[in-house]
């Protein structure tokens, strides 16, 4: 593999997708710690949002100890170099939620949707674009549509204004191949000066390996977490994927050892459980099911005395997506009940 | 009753203003007499000229010279939000009484099994209700069972989860997801009663399709009165099932501290789309409801009570 003098724009997520593993608690004093030492390490994105993005405050995925607002306005001001982006998914959050970000002091808005749904986000990216702000179109679960059709939604996103496209690996379920095939796919079929990004979970420990080929297709903007802090198995672990990458002579401009250090001694300490690929994990990565429901499934699998791991499969053969993370207490019920 | 059913048109032939149509056309007090669209290829005008309705791919203005030959007493709008102002004022000036399927919100909330009956009381010559806005799927789907807690004992905060079938969504409901979340939020808390309101939906392009799923978390003030909750939201399924058929209690009330969830699936009559949309189904049947309601006022009949 060769992605020597590739120029690749790292993206942290512990302040986002860490706050699944967090149970979206998360402190200011710890957000603001472990941001100015990723801004200190050279990372050039940081994500500071409730896990399930801007307005995901409910009873459904969890109170998260602050407000988006609180978040954004305590670690913004203090950055030196990095930008901070928000995520928002059309359905939990609205336009509101976005202004509120922007107003805050937001780079990048990354406007999340299943896959299949792109046309839900029209009315966020083309105000995120019109704010001049740096739009994403986010495409989560892509493992569940083929190259061809995942295509055809990005270019949806890309008409409405987004100027970075991401193949979203929220199950953690893509093995390279399927990686190489999106990423090429949409390298092919969108604008030159498109960007495309990989955002990948380690349920199957492919992390670092999908980020890598994702690079090779044509990707230029990698997810990742210090240490790995996000739901399920963890994103890819950026501290290792900076390591490699950098060996392999790519240009991402991040200390190596200083974002080790900070995986090391802030995010690591910070951690309510190893972030590992355990069962349950694996069993999303295998299943194909949605990262964020792990914490919530080994919850009501203790309430409801029913093995966490037979929730998540059912969710798998439920096909279940994102957001539906009401569906975890209902399966448990009915699994208690034995039906 | 046929000399005494009031004429009506339908605004929007996508699949909600189709299924309407089609239920319409059983009721004993409505007369489907027109129905207009913008696309001409659509299959709801296709079905609605098969069904011996007048209609037009020129939209409202078209629909609006035939209002008084036609006697159109009242107009379905099941369009988007963005078009229904709009459409809201040209048909109040020809004086039609307008029956809103969008999330536009111009008139007050109507959720049958809650307000319908006062709504319809307080609807007077001195004071007319012209605009009924029948919130959104998610909420006709929910805020019964919100309202049923909120009369045990003060609720905090109410939220719903709406997952719909992605094909079920059309591109109307897709242009509208804020407008979904904002109004379905604004009517938990005006009619089910709850402080705070939140809405969340989720669409899920699962073949074949899901069934829709419709999740009530809510916090009380105290701690919750379990018999009474549970008395009241079986009551309540009941009264929603008199209009849907479909709809059901599929587990709960669920009790977790404060916090109250209850678990529902909505099936519809497959009318137009096949019985995984019960997304349509709870607002159009609502919708529909709400016309035969005001079509008994309008020509001046006894109300019958929903129960």
């Amino acid at each position: 593999m060769n992605i020597n003098n590739k120029q690749i724009t790292l993206h942290d997520m512990c302040l986002r997708d860490g706050m699944h593993a967090k149970r979206h608690q998360i402190s200011l004093t710890e957000m603001i710690s472990l941001a100015t030492a990723l801004d200190d390490a050279g990372v050039p994105l940081i994500e500071v949002t409730h896990g399930d993005g801007l307005g995901g405050n409910s009873l459904n995925y969890g109170f998260a100890a602050h407000s988006d607002e609180e978040y954004l306005s305590a670690v913004i001001p203090l950055m030196k170099q990095a930008r901070i982006s928000a995520l928002l998914l059309p359905g939990i959050g609205t336009v509101n939620h976005l202004r509120m970000a922007h107003e805050l002091g937001v780079s990048t808005i990354r406007v999340a949707a299943q896959c299949t749904e792109a046309d839900v986000t029209e009315q966020h990216i083309a105000l995120s674009r019109n704010l001049g702000l740096d739009t994403v179109g986010f495409l989560m679960m892509a493992h569940m549509l083929e190259p061809g059709e995942l295509l055809e939604q990005a270019k949806l996103m890309e008409s409405y204004g987004a100027n970075c496209i991401y193949c979203t690996d929220s199950a953690g379920y893509m093995l390279q191949d399927d990686v190489y095939a999106r990423i090429s796919a949409l390298r092919e079929g969108l604008k030159p000066e498109t960007e495309i990004g990989f955002h990948g979970h380690h349920n199957l420990a492919m992390g670092v390996a999908n980020s890598l080929t994702a690079v090779e297709a044509g990707a230029s903007r990698i997810d990742g977490s210090a240490a790995g802090l996000g739901a399920g198995a963890g994103n890819t672990p950026l501290e290792v994927f900076n390591a490699v990458a950098t060996r392999m002579g790519a240009t991402t401009g991040v200390d190596v050892f200083k974002l080790m250090a900070a995986a090391e001694e802030i995010v690591v300490p910070l951690m309510d459980q190893p972030i590992r690929v355990d069962r349950d994990s694996l069993v999303l990565g295998y299943a194909g099911v949605y990262s964020s429901f792990l914490l919530h499934a080994k919850r009501a699998a203790e309430k409801y005395g029913v093995p966490s791991e037979q929730i998540l499969l059912t969710l798998g053969q439920m096909k279940t997506v994102g957001g539906q993370e009401d569906m975890i207490e209902d399966v448990a019920i009915n699994l208690a009940k034995g039906k | 009753m046929v000399n005494n059913k009031v004429n009506i048109a339908i605004i929007g032939s996508g699949n909600i203003g189709t299924d309407l149509m089609i239920k319409a056309l059983r009721s004993p007090m409505l007369n489907p007499e027109w129905m207009v669209g913008i696309d001409p290829d659509s299959d709801g005008l296709k079905r609605a000229r098969s069904l011996g309705l007048k209609t037009s791919d020129a939209g409202i203005n078209e629909l609006l010279r035939h209002v008084e030959a036609d006697k159109i007493q009242i107009a379905f709008d099941a369009t988007s939000a963005y078009a229904h102002r709009e459409h809201n004022d040209k048909l109040q000036s020809k004086g039609v009484k307008v029956i809103d399927l969008t999330p536009a919100a111009i008139g007050p909330y109507c959720i049958p099994s809650v307000n319908l009956e006062r709504l319809m009381a307080s609807d007077n010559q001195a004071s007319p209700i012209n605009n009924f806005n029948m919130v959104t799927c998610g909420g006709q789907a929910t805020i019964p069972i919100i309202a049923a807690i909120s009369q045990v004992q003060g609720v905090e905060y109410g939220e719903i989860v709406a997952t719909i079938a992605s094909k079920s969504a059309g591109p109307g409901t897709r242009k509208n997801i804020d407008e979904f979340t904002r109004t379905t939020a604004s009517a938990i808390e005006q009619l089910g009663g709850a402080k705070q309101g939140k809405a969340i939906i989720v669409m899920n392009p699962a073949t074949p399709p899901l069934m829709m799923r419709d999740t009530v978390h809510c916090l009380t003030e105290t701690t919750p009165n379990q018999q009474a909750i549970t008395d009241s939201v079986l009551a309540m399924v009941k009264q929603v099932q008199q209009y849907v058929p479909g709809y059901r209690l599929k587990n709960g009330p669920v009790f977790d501290g404060n916090r109250v969830s209850v678990f529902l699936e909505v099936a519809g009559l497959g009318d137009y789309l096949p019985e995984y949309a019960g997304n349509l189904d709870i607002m159009t049947s609502a919708a529909l409801g709400a016309g035969e309601m005001l079509a008994r006022q309008l020509s001046g009949q006894p109300q019958t009570h929903i129960e």
